[in-house]
């Protein structure tokens, strides 16, 4: 055989197709989440835990154990597992109607006390799943089937940036925001994911990757405009980056 | 071992720890803050798990996630704070995870009062959440048998693989008598490795396991629904317990009543049968299931002229007793709620006006 790396399918992950629509990056965030639990050798003590959302049935694709939660309640089910069983490797994946919205308090709280586990959030500005309405951290003027004249920011507010508001608490977490978009976003979303991770299995801080997103399907655009929009406008309002370390927040 | 005095609310926390349940998520409600209030201090020294949740809504998921992941856990609420945690037991009950959760009733409707009720019998054996599901539901009508109550839970919810409720009113809570617990109730928890989410390879196994609710596939659906059915038919045969009290007697009045309010109605049975009346009671230990039959036997019974619900509530279990006597003597109900106990007079006047007619 000849040496070098193959591309190969990560442990982590199951070996069949995703119901994911073309162009979604629901299925690269997956596949990012697999190779670092692979790389950090923790699938055997690894609990995910799968949102309400496009997201709900990630417990086909990945290969571990998981648990489903109601809709935007994954990080009290976090909290619950990571205070009884502490050594087991807990992540939530979560989109942003389900973190952002009906399960903003849940996360803030978690976020606030320092939880020991880790969200993987997907922010896509939109509800993908029930078809397209509008989420907290839909642009103005973006059109959904609940905001069909544009977000009215005089109306609903301005979108919310979760990164920013999470990182404003004074307790230490890992807080980042990265797309995958492209190929070179996606090697630092995927060390952004393995930091996350490594700070939970340090015992350290909470942490939490949000990952900016497409919906080409509910966005009712191309695959392609669809990567065009996201850098031009979702990275402009959300720009990647880390927001929060632990040892920064320590400092202060 | 020796009975001490204590709180209702002080010994349900003490008598989770003494069944082996270290873990606790709460927020705090009157009139059951008492046993976060306890267990803060006490858990910390068996090495156990307290949290005060941010709410009840994520207090019922904390349950949810430490049950799924197989250990025994645990929280004590009030009417309220059961409402918001309905949410999250429907999703308990359907991912077939067991847990106990302690209602320690206040009156209602809305933030309604502090003092003592029964007006969650629809929520606990109705089920408050979504979907058909049930709770196993016990009634404890005193602070030892809310302590045994406690300890049995446990086992019973993994027996089950599903949800407990202990349905105690704010008196059981607030009130103080001896309690013992004793120690043949602790039960080492069931090895939960066929199902539980707690890593792979911790139970040396390839197959991921996975706890879940949804079933898109309405046969799947259908299916899952047959399975809890299944296990709340079980309980019906099998775990229906009931307490009867003067029924080898001849009796013209049947009352029906549990917890707080069956202890006023013991006093009342006793008065009158000094007075020349006898008047006979099933007080129903569980819940749901209901003990129907008991119920139903002793309506039939030749000398009985009238069934008396007694409850402190607008009358809802009631509507089992009419459902277990099933027309054979006309059902009445009596009771009061805003929190005053009825008084054994009172049960008394009620019972006279039955007989009077
Ligand atoms: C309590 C409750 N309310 C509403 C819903 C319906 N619902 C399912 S998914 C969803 C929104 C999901 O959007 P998001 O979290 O952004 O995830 P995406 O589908 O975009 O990945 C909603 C509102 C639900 N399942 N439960
Ligand atoms: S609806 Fe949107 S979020 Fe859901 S799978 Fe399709 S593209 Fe992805």
């Amino acid at each position: 055989m000849a040496k070098g790396k193959t591309f190969k399918r990560p442990e982590a992950l199951r070996d069949c197709p995703t119901h994911y629509c073309p162009g979604c990056t629901h299925g690269v965030i997956h596949r990012l989440v697999a190779e670092v639990i692979d790389e950090l050798g923790v699938r055997g003590r690894t609990v995910g835990i799968a949102p309400v959302g496009c997201a709900v049935l990630a417990y086909n694709y990945f290969n571990c154990d998981f648990q489903e939660a109601a809709h935007g309640r994954a990080p009290a089910m976090a909290t619950g597992i990571k205070r009884v069983r502490p050594d087991l490797m807990v992540f939530t994946y979560q989109g942003d109607g389900d973190l952002a919205s009906i399960g903003m308090g849940e996360i803030v709280h978690a976020a606030n006390r320092g939880e020991k586990f880790t969200t993987i959030f997907v922010n896509n500005a939109i509800y993908g799943m029930t078809g397209g309405q509008m989420a907290p951290t839909t642009m103005p003027g973006q059109r959904t089937s609940t905001s069909p004249f544009g977000r009215d920011a005089a109306q609903v507010g301005m979108p919310i940036r979760v990164a920013e508001l999470l990182a404003s608490l004074q307790t230490p977490a890992y807080i980042a925001r990265q797309t995958v978009i492209k190929p070179k976003y996606i090697a630092r979303a995927r060390k952004a994911i393995h930091k996350a991770f490594s700070y939970q299995l340090a015992n350290r801080c909470f942490s939490l990757v949000e990952i900016v997103s497409t919906c080409p399907t509910n966005w009712g655009m191309t695959p392609l405009d669809a990567v065009e929009w996201t850098e031009k406008t979702l990275l402009a309002y959300y720009p990647p980056g880390e927001i929060k370390t632990p040892e920064a927040a320590e400092e202060r | 071992m020796g009975k001490i005095l204590m709180k209702g609310n002080e010994a349900i926390g003490e008598a989770a720890i003494r069944a082996g349940c270290t873990n606790y998520f709460a927020y705090p409600i009157t009139p059951q803050s008492e046993v976060a209030e306890y267990l803060a201090r006490r858990l910390p020294e068996v090495g156990g798990v307290f949290l005060q949740g941010e709410s009840e809504v994520a207090v019922s998921y904390m349950i949810f996630g430490a049950s799924a992941c197989g250990e025994r856990v645990f929280t004590t609420s009030s009417s309220p704070g059961i409402s918001l945690m309905s949410e999250g037991i429907s999703y308990i009950a359907a991912a077939q995870c067991p847990a106990v959760f302690v209602n320690i009733m206040r009156g209602g409707p809305g933030l309604g009062g502090i003092l003592p009720s029964q007006g969650d019998y629809f929520q606990a054996t109705k089920g408050g959440g979504h979907g058909d599901y049930r709770l196993l539901v016990l009634a404890p009508a005193s602070v030892q048998e809310a302590a045994e109550m406690v300890m049995q839970a446990f086992s019973l919810a993994e027996k089950y693989r599903n949800p407990v409720m202990i349905l105690g009113d704010g008196l059981i809570g607030q009130m103080m008598e001896p309690v013992a617990f004793p120690e043949h109730l602790a039960t080492p928890p069931v090895n939960k490795d066929d199902w539980a989410t707690n890593g792979m390879a911790n139970r040396g196994s390839q197959r991921p396991n996975l706890v879940k609710t949804l079933y898109l596939d309405p046969e799947q659906l259908n299916a899952h629904n047959l399975t809890l059915r299944a296990k709340y038919q079980r309980m019906r045969q099998e775990e229906v317990r009931f307490e009867p009290y003067n029924t080898e007697v001849d009796y013209q009045v049947l009352i029906v009543s549990f917890g707080t309010m069956s202890r006023v109605c013991r006093t009342a049975i006793d008065n009158l049968k000094a007075q020349g009346r006898e008047v006979a009671m099933i007080r129903p230990q569980t819940l749901f299931p209901y003990p129907e039959a008991a119920v139903r036997e002793a309506a039939a019974k030749a000398s009985c002229r009238v069934v008396l619900s007694v409850e402190m509530n607008m009358g809802q279990m009631v509507e089992d007793v009419e459902r277990s006597v099933r027309g054979q003597r006309p059902v009445e109900w009596f009771g009061k709620c805003g929190g005053e106990v009825p008084t054994p007079e009172e049960v008394m006047e009620a019972v006279r006006g039955l007989l009077a007619r």
